[in-house]
């Protein structure tokens, strides 16, 4: 293990727990340390649940104590998109309108880490409704990237991006509608995987986009990413949408790391112009060493990925109109009363808590929404994203008909400043070009470090992607990417980034 | 809206004179299953407030739904016995439009591809001319799944009704119960039985959903609704034809919770619409609310075509795909389409045309079956459960089904008179006895020491007693008028607290003064 608790991996905390050099209680007592001396600066958290961490802890230590067959990654603390509701946690969806809401249940992934024992550190922040690019859309301030405080850690899932690259946690999960694990990953350093739709319940995920959103793990390291999914992965009754199959077998192809006589197809349409320079020349150089490793690389064409993003913000939109329709202030959450009104109606007060609740990137997207699914223009938008929806799951087959796994950079910048793309929705929009058709077809994803780009000196990321149900491929190529790219740089990228400092604490 | 204004009506035989009513009758069935649409949450109804909820059917952030299989094989069975088509692949979608009532602020439903479409039923009518009884044919357009919504309580105002109110409290017991909704074509051809085709259809689709134990098809407790559309239009010149004449406005009308309100909804509904378009005005598309008291339609909230409810299909379930196979089977637990089966027990039962619509009209065919299959004869059932207990039910404004008396009961009952224990009135006297909780027929009998006087000992010295009694009216019966003979029985069943078979008593008396 790591002399410091904080800056082990998941694996190497899972090993010293294992072997009682270290308690449970010790693992998260450090990470509450390092929370309270950086996260006035990062603001990553939204919620810290100390007690409740260190209770699940002592409890883990208990039943490690007493001979208890414990699971590998037990005791090893967490952090959790405050998308998914926890029982007894507040959880907000990075909105006003949800504010003081406690839910009643836990998702079926945060049941899955308590089953597992693993104490949850707290909640993370995110775009509002996990809509945006850059957490500067929660309604509780941004989440500062700990490779630059100006700049942003992605979105919508900047928060857990953040606890991870800041070790605020081991371990986070994330939720990925159009690349909000995997593009927070690549501007912030760090490992972001989203499964094959259905390859873990969203019962309990506050939905976005109903058949888009896949929540999957935030690590720092490959092999933590598989651990994770194979925790929170697998079938659940209450999903409909869930695959009735095993997980599939991430952490052994993790663990062998193996690309030889792979085929690795680099997509035509993703990369090249709009792309940073540094973003581009760290992907190729990224695809050099696959080939030298003995990949077999070739180059694949997905003509209908030029429309994704076009029908993505219908199809998304659309979902969410009807997704977020139930804060109505009717019966959980913000109620706000319309002013100089005598006796409001329902109506009234679902208006006026709806416009005082909702942030205007919320609004911005339950107005397209709401216009795309209008009869008359039903089919002219929705109908036509489905029809894009379809060409490009038809690209996706073709192209995995010619290699094993895809390859593009993850997003085509680095981290740009807060604030750069708040008064341009569409320049933020463009971040997730390169994600987008993942999220559409329903096939996995992971973006991993692949460097930094020479004119910023900051992160770049590289996407892996792989067919429906093949998640383990990504975890093979993405760990022995992994190991090639850590041996010449000498250490994690991470290392590399400048150390936070406790002044805001 | 407290006080209703009141609408011009037109006669209603004039209004036929004049328009050609149209209908079309969407009928809402809550299904019986033990858990609701998408969740696992009881269904029972009457439990306690918001006591039969979960974070689904409550609509909470992150909760899912998840089908009721059990509920989609009602839907099929009931598509089927509809002679349906079944959907061999079909989506649910949502509904949105918001109202407190609905947890999601939209109601999964199904829209353009629903579980059954393109079926019929007939249904029994009283003959155009004479007196017989004609079949019309209902065409379904389509019977789709749904969930149920909350129940909205308004409390102050004296409408009852949102408007006025002070507050208003909501029962998510029901939001999410499984609904079935089942949407005719526009009938036409009705003319004047328009309201008798409307309720008929109602009540043979009631008696459908009972033989396919789908449903408690009670009206009165909303397991059952009606929403009646009805549009008029002018009656085809001479020489044209009727379905050539352009359909007109429609209203829809709610809150139809009896048969007979189906009926008077639609006549009130004709004769309404039949003033408006009299007077040179157009009817106003709108839904309309029943008011069973005062037997009118009063204006609720305007539909106009403008109400978008932005359908699109469900993302949180997968399509519902019963196989060919999945249909055949529950195919084959349909059970005998009620027409028929009212046919065939009326030949085997041996009533006449009459006798069988009392039974209908009663609600007593299962009751009768089954007693008739506990051992009484087929006589017997009717006059105990359509003659005795029907009345006694009407006259206490009760439910038959409420006194606890089981077709076994009168099964055993008829058996105590046909062996000559009891007679009518002793029968009568036990039925009490079983109604007020006592028991059995036969334990009743003997606690109350219910028996005729077998012994011709006790039955003779009696007849000799009252003729000696009544020398008068013994000498008639001598002289031949042996209906006189009518008052001495009377005397003697008098005599043998009515314990006598008064049969036995009759052939005693003409013996002795014959």
């Amino acid at each position: 293990m790591n002399s410091d608790i904080t800056r082990s991996s998941a694996a190497e905390l899972a090993h010293a727990l294992d072997s009682r050099e270290v308690s449970s209680v010790e693992v998260v007592q450090a990470h509450l340390d390092r929370i309270a001396a950086v996260d006035a600066d990062v603001h990553a958290y939204l919620h810290v649940d100390a007690q409740g961490a260190l209770e699940a802890a002592r409890e883990v230590d208990q039943r490690r104590a007493a001979g208890e067959e414990l699971h590998v990654l037990a005791g090893v603390p967490i952090a959790v998109k405050d998308v998914m509701v926890t029982k007894g946690m507040p959880t907000t969806c990075g909105s006003k309108i949800l504010q003081g809401w406690m839910p009643p249940y836990d998702s079926t992934v945060v049941a899955r880490l308590r089953a597992t024992g693993m104490p949850m550190l707290g909640k993370t922040n995110m775009d509002e409704f996990a809509m945006g690019s850059s957490t500067e859309h929660s309604a509780y301030g941004p989440t500062h990237n700990p490779w630059d405080l100006s700049r942003i850690p992605g979105g919508s899932g900047g928060g857990s991006s953040a606890v991870v690259a800041a070790y605020e946690a081991p371990l986070a999960i994330g939720t990925d509608t159009g690349g909000s694990i995997r593009q927070p990953a690549a501007v912030t350093g760090t490992v972001g995987v989203k499964p094959t739709y259905g390859g873990v319940s969203r019962y309990g995920l506050v939905a976005l986009a109903s058949s888009l959103d896949q929540a999957g793990p935030v690590t720092r390291t490959v092999l933590d990413a598989a651990l994770l999914h194979s925790v929170i992965g697998g079938h659940d009754p209450m999903d409909s949408t869930s695959i009735d199959a095993p997980v599939p077998a991430v952490v052994e192809a993790a663990r062998r790391a193996e690309v030889r006589g792979l085929r690795v197809g680099i997509i035509k349409e993703l990369g090249g112009q709009g792309y940073q320079a540094g973003v581009q020349a760290r992907f190729e150089e990224s695809v050099q060493l696959l080939q030298d490793a003995g990949a077999e690389v070739v180059e694949v064409s997905c003509p209908s990925f030029d429309y994704a993003l076009a029908a993505y913000y219908l199809i998304l939109p659309s979902e969410a109109s009807s997704n977020l329709a139930k804060f109505d202030a009717m019966r959980y959450g913000l109620r706000v009363l319309p002013e100089g009104v005598r006796d409001p109606s329902a109506e009234e007060v679902m208006a006026a808590t709806r416009d005082a609740g909702f942030g205007d990137e919320v609004k911005r997207r339950i107005i397209l929404g709401t216009y795309a699914l209008s009869s008359g223009y039903y089919d002219a938008y929705y109908g036509q994203a489905q029809k894009v929806r379809r060409l490009i799951a038809d690209d996706f087959v073709t192209a995995f008909g010619q290699a094993d796994v895809l390859l593009s950079p993850t997003s085509p910048t680095t981290a740009f400043k807060l604030g750069d793309k708040l008064d341009d929705p569409m320049s933020m929009y463009l971040q997730d070009v390169a994600t987008i058709p993942a999220n559409l077809a329903g096939v996995p994803g992971m973006s991993l470090p692949s460097g930094l780009a020479d004119e910023d000196g900051l992160p770049t990321g590289i996407q892996i992607l792989a067919p429906a149900t093949q998640d383990q491929r990504l975890y093979g190529v993405g760990a022995a990417l992994e190991k090639m790219l850590t041996e010449r740089w000498g250490g994690p990228l991470l290392s590399r980034a400048p150390e936070l400092t406790a002044k805001g604490a | 809206m407290a006080t209703a204004v009141t609408e011009d009506v037109v006669d209603y035989d004039e209004a036929l004179e004049r328009y050609d009513p149209v209908m079309g009758l969407e009928v809402h069935v809550e299904l019986n299953t033990a858990t609701k649409m998408f969740c696992g949450c009881a269904t029972e109804f009457g439990a306690e407030p918001n006591s039969q909820v979960c974070p689904v059917c409550l609509g909470l952030p992150g909760a899912l739904p998840v089908v009721n299989a059990k509920a989609v094989e009602s839907a099929i069975r009931i598509g089927l016995a509809l002679s349906c088509q079944i959907a061999p692949w079909c989506r649910f979608a949502r509904k949105n439009y918001f109202y407190p009532d609905m947890p999601k602020n939209f109601q999964t439903s199904q829209y353009d591809e629903p579980i059954a479409f393109e079926g019929h039923l007939d249904v029994e009518v009283p003959a155009a001319i004479g007196d017989g009884t004609e079949i019309f044919r209902v065409e379904i357009e389509r019977a789709h799944m749904e969930e149920d919504t909350g129940k909205s309580l308004h409390v102050g105002g004296a409408t009852g009704r949102i408007h006025g109110a002070e507050y208003s409290l909501v029962d998510y017991n029901r939001a999410g119960i499984p609904l079935i909704e089942i949407v005719t074509k526009p009938l036409t051809g009705a003319g004047k039985r328009a309201p008798e085709v409307a309720k008929a259809y109602v009540a043979a689709l009631r008696d459908l959903l009972r033989a396919l134990g789908v449903s408690d098809v009670k009206m009165e407790q909303g397991s059952l609704r009606c929403d009646a559309n009805v549009s008029l239009r002018p009656r085809a010149a001479a020489g044209s034809e009727q379905e050539t004449v352009p359909l007109g406005t429609r209203t829809e009308t709610k809150n139809v919770n009896s048969l007979r309100s189906v009926e008077r909804a639609v006549r009130y509904e004709i004769s309404r619409q039949a003033a408006v378009l009299d007077r040179g005005d157009r009817v106003t598309q709108e839904t309309r609310h029943w008011h069973e008291d005062t037997g009118v339609t009063t204006s609720g909230r305007e539909k106009s075509d403008a109400e978008d409810y932005r359908y699109f299909p469900e993302p949180d379930l997968v399509p519902v795909a019963p196989t060919p196979e999945t249909v055949e089977r529950l195919r084959a637990t349909l059970p005998e389409p009620p027409s028929q089966r009212r046919r065939r027990l009326q030949q085997d039962w041996g009533y006449s045309d009459l006798e069988m619509r009392d039974v209908m009209n009663a609600g007593a065919v299962e009751l009768i079956e089954e007693t008739v299959a506990a051992g009484a004869t087929p006589a017997a059932a009717r006059k105990w459960w359509t003659g005795e207990l029907a009345r006694r039910a009407n006259a206490e404004g009760r439910a038959v089904e409420d006194f606890g008396v089981t077709p076994a009961h009168i099964a055993e009952l008829d058996g105590l008179v046909r062996s000559g224990r009891l007679n009518d009135s002793m029968a009568r006297q036990v039925l009490d006895g079983v109604v007020a909780g006592e028991g059995g027929p036969t334990e009743v009998a003997d606690a109350r020491g219910l028996e005729l006087v077998q012994d011709d000992g006790a039955l003779e010295a009696a007849v000799d007693k009252v003729i000696a009694a009544n020398a008068d009216v013994a000498q008639k019966v001598r002289d031949g008028k042996v209906q006189a003979a009518g008052a001495l029985i009377g005397q003697v069943m008098k005599e043998l607290r009515g314990q006598a078979d008064a049969g036995r008593a009759r052939e005693l008396i003409l013996a002795k003064l014959g």
